[in-house]
């Protein structure tokens, strides 16, 4: 099925079930530990070895020699694998460096060794016993250093352009130029990167714990220079990812490649300490954001450049992506330049480019707001625009983030906060308010599906679209009841598995719109399916309360699909209303903060986010989407930051208590309100993404309530209390 | 974790004579640092003596009026104890500062003097560290220092002792009791317990191998207002970056230590003669000799700070 | 409140690690077993209780009570998140108090009645706590969601043995169930998801009710 009109009304409008904020249909399992996540599927697999991952030592250079022979007479150990022994590697698609390293060392902790045996304590005994003698070699790990050595990148759009920024910028009688830094980000989710790998002959299956199940299988393929078919993955529970499951990583590769020494099922869990470096990150950013502005607050010029480094062969932090469609300004700018570092290999974490250049930019127009002694939301309002800037003729389909800010401005209390920064204590604490714009793009991904309908009347759908926390078995469950006209317990849904209809998969948030826009279309062609099976027209057959009915013929499902039940496949796939239409989601993010006067230390007291993101599917679940990343974004603002060692080239807090994310105490009670809206520009289900939106501006507005509070202005996140403490006021 | 032999001791003294008899034994109580650090082999025992079993979980008055504290009562239940909570408040306030929950419900009392450091060079096996392995250098000199010490390091090691506990422990004068291989006791005054690094900071304490602490006992009552301030980045279930334990008489004069500044809990009682003149004057004598780095210079203001409005609540 | 367990010695401990235990006298202490027979083993033999069942297990001296949970019962439910006590995802039950079972060796827990969270309900008959996570969305990925409801159930417990906590702003008092207190008492289970504000919710739920 292909979109490429805007949609009219269809069977989804009816809002039965979709839309209504139903429990997640996984939840039984998820609370009662019955849901069998990567490493603990055991059916079939009693003979399943346990590898364990060794990772390099140094952060570049080489493997000189490697001594074995102590670990392979370790007790229990059956075989281990290596770069020399593992035969001819290629490399994934989607991997920058290597996932089995040697004689090469491309970063610190990059696997360079898989012990394989009877047990999980043996194998991690027998790996520290491997002797690796290593060549160092000098790196680049200081990403200010390399700044100045950084290129513009050749595989994604490095410079933009309208008007004439410079002149323009020069000309402006209010001007903010201010540079700001965003550190690396590690994902940290709770499930460590896991995959138990079988062969049958030349096949293998994989249970793993992966968002893109094709990519996963594609890059498996290549890296093994076996066929595509020849690589099943099965990934139905997934315990978070947030970009950092997105591709291959070595767990799958060195449990195939243990598994295929042993000649038995390995399972292989990446040990904690070693995620941190030989998984993917979030690339630290500097980002120097000039605006100029009329004393009316109009801008007349906005340039943001942002820099970012990552190993040879990678990509840019797309920083500067929101700063090209969020405000107007005739005359504009943006650079994007990367620099070559042999740290960890630097990828998607949850809204990449937006995430990082929403910390940035929303802090710099609030301090433009200052400068021009405007309310920084009505500064934002002035400067709103219904077009992209960059292109006028080219609208957004939809877009209302003047209402999130005013709706939650009410809400919030806005009128309270006082313009004056420093000024309001309660007790021994300093208290702020701060507000951020938060935006992100939509974007459609192709997705597909399979829908079964039985002589039960039950409804089957399989797709290999993964839920990694975001609801995806309930939004679907949700979209194939209300197309079908049965209730949500009569719907079963199957995730994540290769052997499913390849779909959109979970990232860049629109795994959700597309996903369920995939189940539409295949609920479209069995709604049709069994129209013809009744010599009904399908556009008049009214499917509901399990039946279906033309006229006063009504039609039990069950009945309908006779004996051997129907099955249908179909996918949605995309014209360029994406090009016509610029798709984007909006919101606005509220903080108050509370500042210890005497320490510091910042404690978020209250949090309100304000979402326009077309329609949403199911409340519950979206919600929890927008508080986990508002959640994420406190992170980021006040304690999130992968140090690095710029002598030895490595992330040092490489645990869960070194990198800290926020824990229960650091969180208050979050609230969410969505605006009415559907979007037809989307898709049929006249959604849009909603789960990277809720953490872009998060950071800056709690960055922005900090310097309410105590009128220092911090720059570099995160906003930890060493940053400001040395200009707090002095105590009595 | 390399493989070790495991059994369980009967008595405090046959544990420590067991010890003595095997070289690379360690007891093992709640194990949440210990096993922690055996993973990464950092902590590589061939013989484990399990001393869970031994009847030392009870927190009980002493002649003089204080409370003895046997080793292995958990650091719920010594924070809990209704004794420590109403006389010892300090005790308590940094026992619930520290870990979590579940951790607090396992960790012992012995055990929580007994951890070693979190620096996390010396929890990279991959990274020089003296302490793990000695003459092999530190990485954190020079290195990501955040955490460190700004007082009492050397040139071996600029580790910090994580305990809330013991900063405690150290302000209230505790006495650390144990029994050796051959049967005989001692007790050791908390302040001579953890050792400066100096150059041999794989040596931590003052036990002697086998050594096996069976209680800790605390002074009678000195009253007072107790105060035990605990600075970190996130709310909770992180060490601290600095803190300040403090118990202040109505006469102004009183007892200060602080944590997460060096190798050991940091108190001088040349500090807490200058009680009576003030919070200046009292951070003056406990920084003096501080030298931080770069990375954590903030620590001594936020000492200065933290302790100035610790000693001003106390006033009252 | 609750007291430490005492670990009982029982005459299976005697059968560590050899064949000629059977001829030791069962008042034997069991450290005496290894030293009489000289014989030492880098495996034991453990049993306790797992959610009411009685398990004897057979057991690598270095499998922690989370592995022997996830590898040797297939109890998966306890999830393994970082195996150093950071994260509370392995958080169960032993005699009654939340622990991190990723910090403790299967072998000290001879005796011990373990519940996890296939102990507390069943998909067709959830405890309360679990209800509550559910109705409330207090979850997402679902990986840390055994850990903050076994930590829950007992964190409840905990306030009602009058345990203080680090934000009890009378130590003496008897504390309550506020906001401040739960959020403070449940920080030892990281949620990445992020959902803390409606498992805050959950536990309010829980906790009115059995008040």
């Amino acid at each position: 099925m292909k979109f490429d009109t805007p949609a009219t009304t269809n069977p989804i409008d009816q809002l039965k079930v979709v839309g209504q904020p139903v429990d997640r249909i996984d939840g039984p399992l998820k609370t009662t530990g019955t849901a069998p996540y990567a490493y603990e599927h055991h059916e079939g697999l009693e003979n399943t070895a346990y590898g364990y991952v060794l990772g390099a030592a140094i952060a570049k250079g080489r493997i000189a020699s490697m001594d074995l022979s102590r670990a392979k007479a370790a007790p229990g150990v059956i075989t281990i694998v290596t770069a020399e022994t593992a035969g001819a590697l290629d490399k994934g698609t989607k991997n920058t460096a290597k996932l089995l390293g040697g004689p090469e060392i491309e970063h610190y902790h990059q696997a360079v060794a898989v012990v394989v045996a009877e047990s999980f304590e043996q194998a991690r005994a027998a790996a520290q016993l491997i002797r690796v003698d290593y060549v160092k070699a000098d790196g680049a790990f200081d990403l200010a250093d390399a700044r100045k050595g950084a290129t513009a990148p050749t595989d994604t759009q490095a410079d933009s352009k309208r008007g004439n920024f410079a002149a323009a910028f020069a000309a402006a009688p209010v001007k903010l130029d201010e540079t700001y830094s965003t550190p690396d980000h590690a994902h940290a989710m709770m499930e460590p990167h896991a995959t138990i790998a079988a062969w049958s002959g030349d096949k293998l299956t994989l249970w793993t714990s992966n968002q893109m199940i094709a990519w996963g299988v594609g890059d498996m393929a290549k890296t093994l220079g076996i066929p595509k078919q020849n690589v099943r993955l099965v990934s139905p529970f997934i315990g978070g990812g947030f970009g950092g499951k997105l591709f291959l990583r070595a767990d799958a590769l060195m449990a195939a490649l243990g598994a295929r020494a042993a000649r038995r099922p390995v399972k292989v869990a990446l040990s904690r300490p070693m995620i941190f470096n030989n998984t993917t990150h979030r690339p630290a950013t500097i980002q120097r954001i000039r605006i100029g502005a009329a004393q009316d607050g109009k801008i007349t010029a906005i340039g943001h450049e942002s820099w970012s480094g990552d190993l040879p062969g990678g990509g840019p932090e797309l920083a500067v992506q929101q700063t090209r469609l969020l405000y107007a300004g005739e005359n504009r700018m943006t650079a994007l330049r990367l620099a070559e570092l042999d740290l960890p290999e630097g990828n998607a974490m949850r809204a990449p480019g937006e995430a990082p250049g929403m910390m940035a930019l929303e802090i710099a127009m609030d301090e433009m707001a200052e400068k021009l002694g405007m309310d920084p939301i009505e500064f934002r309002v002035v400067n709103d625009t219904q077009v992209d800037p960059e292109n006028p003729e080219r609208p957004f389909s939809q877009r209302r983030l003047v209402d999130c800010l005013r709706q939650g401005a009410e809400r919030f209390g806005w009128s309270a906060r006082t313009p004056h920064p420093g000024r309001v204590r309660d007790g021994d604490w300093l208290v702020g308010m701060g507000v951020a714009a938060a935006f992100r793009n939509n974007l459609v991904m192709k997705s597909g599906a399979r829908v079964r309908l039985d002589n039960k009347g039950f409804l089957t759908v399989e797709t290999d679209m993964t839920d990694i926390g975001t609801g995806s078995y309930t939004v679907i469950a949700q979209t194939a009841a209300e197309m079908m006209g049965v209730p949500l317990e009569k719907v079963r849904v199957r995730l994540g598995d290769s052997t499913f209809p390849v779909s959109a998969g979970s990232g860049g948030q629109w795994g959700g719109n597309s996903s369920t826009a995939g189940v539409y279309a295949a609920c479209v062609k069995l709604r049709e399916a069994v129209a013809q099976k009744l010599g009904f027209n399908s556009a008049d057959a009214v499917f509901t309360g399990g039946t279906v009915r033309l006229g006063n013929r009504s039609v039990p499902l069950a009945e309908a699909v006779g004996q051997d039940g129907l099955v249908v496949e179909d996918a949605m796939d995309y014209g360029d209303l994406s090009k016509r239409y610029q798709q984007s989601t909006f919101g606005g993010h509220f903080v108050e903060v509370g500042v210890d006067v005497v320490t510091g230390e910042v404690r978020v007291r209250r949090m309100l986010a304000v979402c326009a993101a077309g329609r949403i599917l199911n409340p519950k679940t979206a919600r929890s989407q927008v508080i986990g990343a508002m959640t994420m974004g406190v992170g980021a603002a006040l304690m999130e930051e992968l140090k690095i060692d710029k002598r030895l080239g490595f992330f040092v807090n490489h645990d869960l208590a070194g990198y800290e994310v926020p824990v229960h105490a650091d969180i208050p009670h979050q609230e969410v309100i969505f605006l009415e809206e559907t979007d037809p520009m989307s898709s049929p289900m006249k959604a849009k993404g909603v789960g990277e939106l809720g953490i872009c501006g998060v950071a800056a507005a709690v960055a922005n309530a900090i310097y309410n509070a105590t009128g220092v202005r911090v720059r570099d996140y995160p906003i930890t209390l060493d940053k400001h403490l040395d200009r707090l006021p002095e105590l009595s | 974790m390399k493989s070790f032999t495991y059994e369980r001791a009967a008595s405090p003294a046959e544990a420590a004579a067991a010890a003595s008899r095997v070289p690379d034994a360690k007891f093992i109580a709640g194990g949440t640092n210990l096993l922690d650090l055996m993973k990464l082999e950092i902590e590589t025992p061939g013989h484990l003596i399990d001393v869970n079993g031994l009847a030392l979980d009870k927190i009980e008055p002493t002649n003089d009026g204080g409370l003895r504290i046997g080793a292995l009562v958990r650091n719920t239940d010594l924070a809990a104890d209704a004794r420590v909570r109403r006389d010892y408040g300090v005790l308590s306030r940094a026992l619930l500062a520290g870990a979590s929950g579940q951790l607090r419900n396992k960790a012992t009392t012995a055990g929580n003097l007994l951890q070693r450091t979190r620096c996390p060079y010396f929890y990279d096996t991959n990274m020089p560290c003296n302490k793990r392995k000695p003459g092999s250098g530190c990485a954190a000199i020079g290195g990501f220092s955040r955490q460190h010490a700004v007082l009492g390091a050397s040139e071996a090691c600029i580790a910090v002792h994580p305990s809330d506990m013991a900063v405690a422990m150290r302000v209230l004068d505790a006495t650390v009791e144990t029994v050796k291989a051959d049967g005989t006791t001692r007790s050791i005054a908390i302040a001579d317990f953890h050792r400066l690094p100096g150059d041999t900071p794989q040596e931590e304490t003052v036990l002697e191998g086998g050594e096996l602490i069976t209680a800790v006992t605390l002074p009678k009552p000195v009253g007072g207002t107790h105060i035990y301030r605990k600075v970190r980045d996130r709310a909770s279930y992180a060490f601290a970056l600095v803190s300040v334990a403090v118990v202040a008489q109505r006469d102004g004069t009183g007892r200060v230590a602080l944590g997460g500044v060096a190798h050991k809990p940091w108190r001088l009682e040349a500090a807490d003669a200058q009680m009576p003149r003030g919070a200046k004057a009292v951070h003056e004598r406990l920084l003096a000799d501080a030298k931080p780095t770069s990375d954590n210079a903030f620590k001594l203001p936020l000492v200065r700070r933290t302790l100035a409005s610790a000693l001003a609540e106390a006033k009252g | 409140m609750q007291t430490p367990c005492i670990l009982a010695v029982t005459r299976r401990e005697l059968l560590i690690g050899t064949a000629l235990s059977v001829a030791i006298p069962a008042s034997a202490a069991p450290s005496a077993a290894i030293a009489q027979t000289g014989v030492k083993s880098m495996n034991s033999k453990v049993s306790f209780d797992v959610n009411g069942v009685s398990q004897q297990l057979e057991l690598d001296n270095r499998t922690t009570l989370l592995d022997a949970l996830r590898e040797h019962l297939h109890l998966t439910g306890t999830k393994k998140g970082c195996d150093h006590g950071q994260c509370g995802a392995c958080t169960v039950l032993v005699d009654g108090r939340r622990i991190n079972s990723c910090l403790t060796l299967a072998v000290m827990h001879e005796g011990s009645q373990v519940t996890t969270i296939e102990g507390l309900g069943t998909p067709d008959n959830l405890h309360a706590m679990q209800a509550a996570f559910v109705k409330h969305d207090g979850y997402q990925c679902g990986y840390c969601t055994p850990g903050q409801i076994c930590s829950a159930v007992a964190m409840l417990g905990e306030i009602k043995a009058g345990i203080p906590s680090h934000v009890s702003a009378d130590l003496t008092a008897t504390p309550d169930v506020t906001a401040e207190e739960v959020r403070e008492r449940m920080s030892g289970n990281i949620c990445r998801c992020g959902a803390y504000s409606n498992i805050h919710d959950a536990i309010t739920e829980v906790a009115g009710r059995q008040a």
